[in-house]
């Protein structure tokens, strides 16, 4: 079988089959680069290094739990900051305003925006998924995707039962980025983990299945606006590359294939974490980013001249 | 929409049940281990390492590890550079701030607000902490006296000089020099209600290991207990005796033979020197207050113990 997405290198080239995941990268790393840049402006500052305005580099403080952006903007992950609250302790104002804003924002374009466009271990999972299929290793431990919320809840209750930030002690996710920024420690082990595990044990095993920050953040999102479409399904060839690439294949099936049923062309499943990559692979161009509204106009019993049934 | 025939056969609806029911119990049992061992491995982490000190104005630290979001806030606005967020296979509780006295004590910034406590956004630092003096991140205690050079009669005195609460936090004590028999011993000692536990003391002491630590209030401080009256502290309070001091029953002074109890006024052999005249016959006389302007015995060179020594000794 073809890697998913050579027809739409072949089609449209490497690079247009790439788009998102490229612009997601540049986020990614982006993000991480920004807040790196504030310790090492410190040491340089402390150095005497005079070569660059290493004052004004100091744009984010923090790391993805909460941080202070130009010493204004605050921005509180809520899923902390309510293990935080079960626990018994309500935050400071800056941090209860940084707890609304990322609400507000995820809600609007997508809770698990955060999963594929923000959190570094995406790009650690991904790599292990490309390598699983570029190794082509079979076999893979089943565990039910809800496993995720039973994790969020049990997080929730541990940390009311113990009064601690519970999810703080193992996150992958915080360790992984905190790391980068503060200093890493034996992080990278737990970060490798992570990797072997989707490599070998369980493909798409932990964001899909286990970690309960994604499992929060698509709570936040269930009804975001900003959603994937397959607004051409009529195009769709069945080559299979979008289900083959995603990493919820699941939320695809009643979009792309419920034509018949009559189910909207938007991708409505909370899993999905806008990612894009179902656009960059398609080579009918069958996806591309919409609303969660734009059922009406594709919907078969509506006359669309682009889309004939 | 196809009607498929199946839908009209019949379904028992146990085996369904029966099949929700078990995937939940093995999803709920699955989540639950893992959780134990979460949990049991929280409990671990709960438990501060002695040498590791909180921001200040961190609370209690059961509260803290609630409180704390992990963000390091604190760690990058130290205009010192000295906290650090504990990666995870140090003993302090993942991703939560510390510092450690020796290699870097807190400076005590005496910026309001202190820069570490407004950053924290959370709470997790009592933004109600404005002067860092009050702060308790814990308490200098002398742990070895064998090696401290001051107990062995030398005059190192760093801790005491590099306390930015001096005079107050720690205290220079003299007693005299048994060794030597002519010289004064310059006993540091530790006041705890104006010890801020910021570790310069730590972090100057020139033994290879340190004589002084910052350790947990906790362990650092005794309790007496709730009932415990301290007779002394009472009278001062009530500003006059809770008992009726003249129905106490004398005892006699025993003393070797010929010994007369200097400024005693019990004694009548002093009582009768003019010295004593002033006492009135039915109030019990204060201690020493036989003697005009007396002072209660201290070594010579101490000074008056009414007024705490300021300055150096």
């Amino acid at each position: 079988m073809n890697r998913p997405g050579a027809d739409a290198i072949a089609e449209f080239g490497w690079f247009w089959a790439h788009r998102w995941l490229i612009l997601r990268r540049v986020v990614q790393v982006g993000i991480l680069l920004l807040f790196m840049l504030t310790p090492l402006a410190t040491a340089m500052i402390a150095k005497g290094d005079t070569r660059l305005p290493w004052a004004s580099l100091k744009i984010v403080k923090g790391n993805l739990a909460y941080s202070l952006t130009l010493d204004t903007l605050p921005l509180t992950d809520p899923y902390v900051a309510l293990q935080s609250l079960v626990s018994g302790h309500l935050p400071e104002t800056l941090g209860i305003v940084g707890v609304l804003i990322v609400l507000v924002f995820y809600f609007l374009v997508g809770g698990r925006v955060y999963c594929s466009w923000v959190c570094p271990i995406n790009i650690v999972t991904d790599l292990a998924a490309a390598l699983r299929r570029r190794l082509n290793i079979k076999g893979s431990a089943q565990l039910h995707r809800s496993a995720r919320f039973w994790m969020l809840a049990m997080t929730l209750i541990l940390s009311a039962l113990t009064g601690t930030v519970i999810w703080e002690l193992l996150n992958p996710v915080s360790m992984m980025f905190r790391g980068l920024v503060f200093g890493i420690g034996a992080a990278w082990m737990v970060v490798l983990a992570v990797f072997l595990f989707d490599l070998f044990v369980m493909s798409r095993g932990w964001c899909s299945r286990l970690c309960p920050v994604g499992a929060f953040y698509s709570l936040i999102g269930h009804w975001s606006p900003l959603r994937i479409s397959a607004s051409k399904r009529a195009a769709c060839n069945d080559c299979m590359d979008c289900f083959e690439i995603c990493p919820e294949p699941q939320v695809i099936r009643p979009a792309l294939k419920g034509e018949e049923k009559g189910l909207s062309p938007v991708i409505l499943a909370s899993a999905c974490t806008n990612c894009g990559r179902c656009i960059d692979v398609c080579s009918k161009d069958v996806f591309k980013f919409g609303t969660r509204f734009a059922r009406s106009a594709s919907l078969p019993d509506a006359p669309n001249p682009t889309n004939p049934v | 929409m196809t009607t498929d025939p199946s839908e009209n056969v019949y379904h028992p609806p146990r085996p369904r049940r029966r099949q929700f029911i078990a995937d939940t119990v093995k999803m709920a049992c699955g989540v639950g281990v893992f959780g134990l061992g979460l949990g049991l491995y929280s409990r671990q982490s709960q438990a501060l390492p002695t040498l590791a000190l909180r921001p200040p104005g961190a609370i209690a630290e059961d509260k803290f590890l609630g409180a704390c979001i992990r963000c390091g806030l604190c760690v990058r606005d130290c205009p010192y550079d000295i906290l650090f967020l504990a990666t995870p296979e140090s003993d302090v509780a993942t991703g939560t701030p510390y510092f450690n006295a020796r290699t870097g004590p807190c400076e005590m910034c005496v910026d309001n607000p202190i820069p570490c406590i407004a950053a924290c956004p959370t709470g997790a630092l009592d933004h109600a902490l404005t002067d860092i003096n009050l702060s308790k991140m814990g308490i200098a205690v002398i742990v070895d006296q064998e090696t401290c050079l001051n107990f062995l009669g030398l005059r190192c005195d760093i801790c005491y000089r590099v306390c930015p609460v001096i005079d107050e936090a720690i205290t220079l004590e003299l007693l005299p020099n048994t060794r030597t028999g002519r010289h004064a011993l310059f006993l540091p000692t530790v006041h705890s209600e104006h010890c801020t536990g910021c570790g310069k003391c730590e972090k100057a002491c020139i033994l290879d290991e340190a004589a002084i630590k910052v350790l947990p209030i906790a362990l650092a401080k005794g309790k007496i207990g709730e009932h415990y009256r301290l007779g002394w502290e009472e009278k001062r309070k009530a500003g006059h005796a809770l008992i009726n001091e003249r129905s106490v029953v004398e005892l006699p002074d025993r003393l070797p033979e010929g010994v007369v109890l200097e400024n005693d006024p019990k004694d009548p052999r002093n009582r009768d020197r003019s010295l004593a005249n002033d006492v009135a016959a039915d109030s019990p006389p204060e201690f020493g207050s036989a003697i005009p302007n007396f002072v209660p015995s201290a070594p010579p060179g101490l000074g008056d113990p009414q007024q705490p020594q300021k300055g150096r000794p």
